[in-house]
């Protein structure tokens, strides 16, 4: 039934195709302003993953065919690199939330204006280029860094400690470098948690602790989970501190693909183990949705 | 609800917390009978919430005594207190379905399963949310959120509820609708209500006693219609209901305003501050006459009418009084011999009516 017919018998109705008419012009500026948006996403997102993925289905001779992941499959380096990938962005993302939670929570008991200064020493080095800080940590880390060098003096070591080049000073700098993407939602979440629900379970006969456990972390968990999310794929796909403070002993995936194209120039391999790692980020978001069960916790 | 529980008196001595320089609680003591409906009634920041949240336990206290049924709880953490509590931003958590809602203290209390399931039921029932157990929080209105959270503050038969404003964000309608339903709960329920409210026609509907708190004191504690028609001060005369006020000079008990002296049947209270006479505006009358010798004659020119739907609001100007607010009903009988706008008036006070209070009290 048009809107004519639905008023039909009431009489004309004033002024009905300049309203119709206007409402037309108002939805076409909103898409007007989305477009440059929407056309650069496509231009400088999709395009290029498109046109990359495409290439890892070609073989060196060019034609055809799935060889690239046959390959990934079948070797033992490349599987090796995905379980190194994975075992360190676990641990990576365990420890920040170890660290991260207990952080956040101190900063929402502390008044605001305390807490606004204590969230910069999270901000500003989230400010600082990564790369800076992984040097910055090269030169805390190596055998005769800051570290060493005081815990020697003090006589709590007789020998420098293996801190850079390998597999602990890659987790202490991606750590360092995650943290904040763990804190920043997290913080944000618990921030906005009533103070007087956790008042209500406290007063209804819950003690402190259980109202944490009963209360505030349920709540909590949206903001926890954003945090997890954010720091899992993002190590997942991380290349710049595993590179420098692994110290060429850690094999994670981008550093693999890297030495694919720089060393092989094999660009066909690289793409494939491009896709089949934004394949497994994906399948890790849709996987840990699944189990936090959070579409039930992000209803409000 | 049936309930084993009796409801417990509590005995509030000498409570005292500053925040800074401020005093919240200024030496305050209080007793609150078994089974009482009493409101704590004042403006904000007067110290009423503070006060409820030291019977909570949320709020640590500078000094003081706080007991309930004999017992001193002053020092005992919240969740060890027993109560039944009632937030003003009603306080459910919204990853729980209703029914998980009201269960809580139960669960919290080691209540089996099947006893919580029938017991939330019955709660919820009592509140007439019967059914709707298995609601999310988000699919219920503001009405229902308030019953909800009733039904969990009273669930597992506490002898003590404490309300923080729990109707202020409703509208007005419903807030009067539940005034009613509440009153009628707690007359259902054993418990002792301790409810803190800045809506004075709120403490009157609801209330056993109100405590008119100022200042982080209790300025004055009566029934509501001893609250209403004899105030200690002009706080309380000012606070509760409709008034104006004009200051009179006081004596050997004998109060005058101008030169004439106000007959008054109400003792006249002793305080700081100079004394005002309070006239409530539905309490004057409409003489056709002159002013018989019994009552104040309170008489003057029709400054202007409004007409406020169901009563009529006159604007009397008096020569010494200034501008006396009249009310009558808007029906026939309140408008009958009603003089229009310039014309003279006559209106008496009568001596039980008339009452005249110090700015403050002692």
């Amino acid at each position: 039934m048009s809107i004519a017919e639905a008023y039909e018998g009431a009489g004309t109705l004033q002024n009905a195709s300049t309203l119709k008419s206007e409402e037309r012009r108002e939805s076409l500026t909103f898409l007007g302003l989305s477009m440059p948006a929407v056309v650069t996403i496509l231009i400088v997102v999709f395009l290029p993953i498109f046109w990359l993925s495409s290439l890892s289905f070609y073989n060196a001779a060019g034609e055809l065919s799935l060889e690239n992941y046959a390959r990934i499959f079948e070797s033992a380096l490349y599987r090796r690199t995905f379980v190194v990938t994975f075992q360190i962005s676990i641990v990576v993302t365990v420890i920040c939330v170890l660290l991260g939670y207990p952080l956040c929570y101190w900063l929402t008991r502390m008044p605001d204006k305390i807490a606004a200064i204590l969230m910069v020493f999270v901000l500003v080095p989230f400010w600082t280029s990564v790369l800076v800080r992984t040097y910055a940590w090269l030169v805390l880390l190596q055998r005769n860094g800051i570290i060493n060098s005081s815990l020697m003096s003090l006589g709590i070591i007789d020998e420098p400690l293996q801190l850079a080049h390998n597999l602990t000073g890659s987790i202490i700098g991606m750590v360092h470098i995650m943290l904040p993407f763990l804190v920043l939602p997290l913080y944000a979440t618990m921030r906005n948690i009533d103070g007087d629900l956790v008042r209500a379970a406290v007063g209804l006969g819950s003690s402190p602790r259980g109202a944490f456990w009963r209360v505030f972390f349920p709540m909590s968990l949206p903001g926890l989970f954003a945090g997890i999310v954010l720091v899992f794929i993002l190590s997942l796909g991380f290349f710049v501190t595993p590179a420098l403070l692994g110290g060429g002993r850690v094999q994670m995936l981008a550093q693999r693909i890297e030495s694919t194209i720089t060393v092989y120039s094999n660009w066909g391999a690289a793409s494939a183990l491009g896709v089949v790692l934004l394949l497994l980020a994906l399948a890790m978001i849709w996987l840990m949705n699944r189990v936090f069960g959070l579409d039930k916790l992000f209803m409000r | 609800m049936s309930s084993n529980a009796q409801s417990l008196p509590i005995d509030i001595s000498n409570l005292c917390k500053a925040y800074g320089s401020v005093k919240a609680l200024d030496d305050v003591s209080l007793n609150i009978a078994a089974g009482e409906f009493l409101t704590l009634l004042g403006p904000s920041g007067s110290g009423k919430t503070t006060l409820l949240m030291a019977l909570a336990g949320f709020v640590r206290p500078d000094g003081g005594s706080l007991k309930f049924g004999g017992r001193e709880m002053i020092a005992t953490p919240p969740h060890k207190r027993g109560l039944g509590m009632v937030f003003q931003s009603y306080a459910l958590f919204p990853f729980m379905t209703v029914a998980e809602n009201v269960a809580y203290p139960l669960k919290i209390r080691g209540v089996s399963k099947s006893d919580q399931k029938t017991q939330a039921e019955r709660a919820l029932d009592t509140v007439q949310l019967g059914g709707y157990g298995d609601r999310r929080i988000t699919q219920l209105s503001g009405g229902q959120r308030q019953r909800v959270a009733l039904a969990r503050a009273m669930v597992f038969e506490p002898q003590i509820i404490l309300m923080d404003e729990p109707l202020s964000a409703l509208d007005k309608k419903l807030r009067e609708h539940m005034q009613i339903e509440l009153k009628a709960l707690h007359e259902k329920l054993d418990a002792t209500v301790v409810y803190v409210t800045h809506d004075q026609r709120e403490a009157l509907t609801m209330s056993d006693r109100i405590a008119v708190v100022n200042h982080g004191r209790i300025e004055q504690i009566e029934t509501p219609e001893r609250l209403y028609r004899q105030p200690h001060s002009f706080f309380v005369a000012d606070f509760i209901g409709e008034s104006i006020s004009a200051p009179v000079n006081v004596a050997n008990d004998r109060a005058q305003l101008g030169e004439r002296v106000l007959k008054s049947d109400l003792p006249i209270a002793q305080g700081r501050g100079g004394h005002r006479l309070v006239i409530r505006p539905e309490l004057l009358e409409v003489t056709a006459g002159a002013v018989p010798e019994t009552a104040n004659d309170l008489s003057g020119r029709v400054k202007d009418i409004i007409y406020q739907g169901d009563s009529v609001l006159v604007i009397v100007q008096h020569d010494s009084a200034g501008e006396i607010n009249l009310r009558v009903p808007s029906n026939r009988a309140g408008q009958t011999g009603l003089p229009s706008k310039g014309e003279q008036i006559g209106l008496a006070l009568h001596p039980e009516d008339t009452i005249i209070v110090p700015e403050h009290v002692a």
